[in-house]
């Protein structure tokens, strides 16, 4: 894959033990797209999210980072909180993780925790209460107002995130990785659970995200309808490898792709396939 | 178990019915097997030193009737009016009048702290337990950063208060610092042994943070124990110097503090001074906690409290952040220590077991995880109430058992079992104890 990359992940091999989770994988996600990491249950696609996230640290392989000043990070050197604080990497997760006993509001405050302890002072500003610290809370309550808007959850700001229906929650939690600003943004199956209308709401969120602020995407997702609508770049994998790679309509075509999908041969699935058209 | 539904009929009842009385009858024969030979059998030594027996059968059924019939009252009062969480009838207006109550609760309770020394000024009795209270409402809400905000549960935290107490007996006693000096170095000395202990248990939760804070509890105790040149050992610290009022010491001398004002020294102005000492200090303590909380520090500890692994992928450094808890409790841990040793002028190994520790916890989780006014509730509770109780004889530790477990029935989460939000839009509302975690450690 040619092209500008902010992420090219090289021959990434994720093992646990004897199992291989993630073998020889190599890919690249575009700046500015929405790359779609695609396969059926167990394929790897959570752990090369982790991997590339500092929740795991890869058996071998490289990832790469490249910021939009040119800055390249390799993002298996790093490890933990340092992949959001300083590659600028942001997640979500399959089970929602959202700070169930705080507010909206809070749960998006804290995603800002860096850039508010500086101006915090270490804390120390913020005890006093300087004046600098108070502006600084002003803007980043001003910033997390925004995305609440955006996300249309301004009216309930102040209730319990733990109390929140579960799309609602889905899209805070994208809210809340948004706060971090990040330079990439990995969603793990952000559709999961929602139905036919809160996907399409999601899908011309995470649009509308990208358009805006300029953040290349990665997501994990089961459900086809949103990655073919909105995905640029599709990669497939299965049993830990890449299948295929490619647009979303070729991809759909691919013979090894349906393969993999349907559990047959693969010259069983370009016999049904033929059969078909 | 569940709870009854809101027009329960005779059906739905009859189950409820047989549940209680196995119950009941479980509740007796456990009663049965303890009590056969705790009541159901006397044994004494007679004139020659032979054993000698008498049975008290009668005593034993009374005891074991008794837990029958205590059981199933319990468990009917369970159903009707249930823990917090099931359906509460309760009507608007009360819950208004309660919402006003609970307001005006915290300024009430301060005003009349402020004037305790002044309505019992003669009543040294009052004025030595109100010092006593507030000691432990300090270290509530010193703990209360670490178990309540940041969720790692301590089980060791009277060393820092021991470190606290050393620290101002050594340096006053071998230096001849003043006591505002020993303050501050005091919880700079605590701060760093909570960091020192934050080091190796910062992979560890739950139960195997406990063990470990606990051990470190007895750990401290025991080098202070054997370090006999440093501390002592088991004889203690003594001649801790009082307390001065920024250099004015309190004594009946001709600098002191009575004779610089004019009138006639009583013993009672020390206590009266001390009293305020230990006010204002819990009074810091409460201020530092409930700005810490508006900070990003303060909401990234409620947050790792939460859930951690969120926390690293927001960025949050959990490492330092748990530290700075740890260290913040623990300091807050060293001032009362620092203020213990001088309101004592002595201080042993004895002051600093691990029924402190317990007992600070138990007012923690008592008052409401992370609740700065319910802690100070429960230390009012848990110290008052104890020696409230204190004409009850052998039948204290009975009575206030038994609060524990009813309090612990109805109010699983402690006194204030909400979380009020540190940063709000519109309107700030409390939070359900149900939604909030109370951490893993």
């Amino acid at each position: 894959m040619s092209g500008d990359c902010i992420l090219s992940v090289d021959r990434l091999t994720m093992r646990f033990g004897g199992i291989v989770a993630v073998n020889d994988l190599s890919f690249g996600a575009e700046r500015r797209n929405i790359t779609a990491l695609i396969g059926p249950n167990g394929a790897g696609k959570t752990t090369v999210f982790n991997c590339i996230t500092g929740f795991y640290k890869p058996t071998s392989g490289a990832m790469r980072l490249t910021h939009d000043d040119g800055r390249d990070i390799r993002l298996e050197r790093l490890n933990d909180f340092r992949i959001s604080k300083q590659a600028k990497v942001a997640r979500t997760f399959q089970n929602i993780r959202l700070f169930p006993g705080m507010t909206a509001l809070e749960n998006l405050m804290v995603a800002q925790h860096n850039a508010l302890m500086l101006a915090s002072g270490l804390t120390f500003l913020g005890l006093i209460g300087a004046p600098s610290w108070r502006s600084a809370e002003k803007r980043a309550i001003d910033q997390a107002t925004l995305w609440l808007d955006r996300i249309g959850l301004l009216e309930r700001a102040d209730d319990a995130a733990g109390n929140l229906p579960y799309g609602d929650q889905r899209r805070l939690e994208i809210a809340r990785a948004m706060c971090t600003e990040p330079a990439l943004l990995c969603l793990d199956e952000p559709a999961a659970g929602l139905n036919t209308r809160e996907s399409a709401a999601l899908s011309e969120l995470l649009l509308a995200i990208r358009a805006d602020h300029g953040v290349s995407i990665l997501l994990i997702e089961h459900d086809m309808s949103v990655v073919m609508e909105i995905s640029d770049h599709v990669v497939v994998m299965d049993y830990g490898v890449k299948i295929a790679e490619g647009s979303p309509q070729d991809v759909r075509d691919d013979p090894k792709v349906i393969a993999a999908y349907l559990g047959a041969d693969e010259e069983e699935a370009i016999a049904v396939m033929e059969s078909g058209t | 178990m569940t709870a009854p539904a809101p027009e329960p009929t005779l059906a739905s009842r009859a189950p409820g019915a047989a549940f209680i009385f196995k119950k009941a009858l479980i509740s007796a024969l456990v009663a049965l097997v303890l009590f056969s030979l705790m009541i159901g059998i006397r044994t004494e030594a007679g004139p020659t030193g032979q054993l000698i027996y008498w049975t008290r059968f009668g005593d034993l059924a009374a005891m074991v009737g008794a837990v029958f019939g205590g059981s199933i009252i319990v468990e009917l009062l369970r159903q009707w009016w249930g823990p917090v969480g099931t359906i509460r009838i309760v009507p608007p207006s009360v819950q208004k009048t309660l919402a006003v109550a609970r307001r005006g609760i915290a300024p009430v309770l301060l005003i009349f702290t402020f004037l305790v020394p002044v309505i019992f000024y003669n009543q040294r009795y009052i004025l030595d337990l109100g010092i006593l209270v507030l000691t432990y409402v300090m270290l509530g809400w010193g703990l209360n950063v670490v178990v309540g905000l940041a969720g790692l549960l301590d089980l060791g935290y009277v060393a820092f208060y021991a470190v606290g107490a050393y620290s101002y007996a050594l340096l006053a006693t071998n230096f001849g610092l003043s006591f505002w000096v020993c303050l501050p170095l005091a919880g700079i000395l605590a701060a760093l042994w909570g960091v020192m202990l934050g080091f190796p248990v910062l992979r560890l939760r739950g139960d195997y943070l406990a063990i470990v804070t606990l051990a470190f509890g007895e750990i401290i105790r025991l080098v202070i124990i054997n370090w006999q040149s440093l501390t002592g050992g088991p004889n203690g610290v003594t001649g801790i110097p009082r307390p001065t009022l920024f250099g004015i010491p309190l004594t009946p001398g001709d600098d002191g503090l009575a004779a610089r004002l004019g009138i006639e020294f009583s013993t009672t102005h020390r206590i009266v001074f001390l009293f305020y000492l230990i006010l204002a200090l819990a009074l810091l303590t409460n201020w530092v906690t409930i700005r810490l909380r508006r900070l990003p520090i303060g909401r990234a500890w409620e947050a790792l409290r939460e859930d951690e692994v969120a926390c690293r992928a927001l960025g949050i450094n959990t490492t330092t952040t748990k530290l700075t808890a740890f260290a913040t409790g623990a300091m807050f841990g060293g001032f009362a220590g620092a203020f213990f040793a001088t309101r004592q002028g002595f201080i042993s190994p004895e002051s600093f077991t691990f029924q402190e520790s317990a007992l600070v916890l138990a007012i923690v989780v008592l008052g409401g995880m992370g609740s700065q006014l319910g802690v100070a509730l429960a230390a009012l509770t848990m110290i008052g109430g104890f020696e409230l109780f204190r004409g009850l004889d052998q039948y204290r530790m009975l009575v206030f058992g038994v609060a524990m477990v009813l309090l612990m029935i109805w109010r699983p989460r402690g006194l204030i079992g909400h979380r009020a939000p540190t940063v709000f839009l519109r309107h700030s509302q409390a939070i359900s104890s149900d939604l909030v975690k109370e951490g893993h450690g």
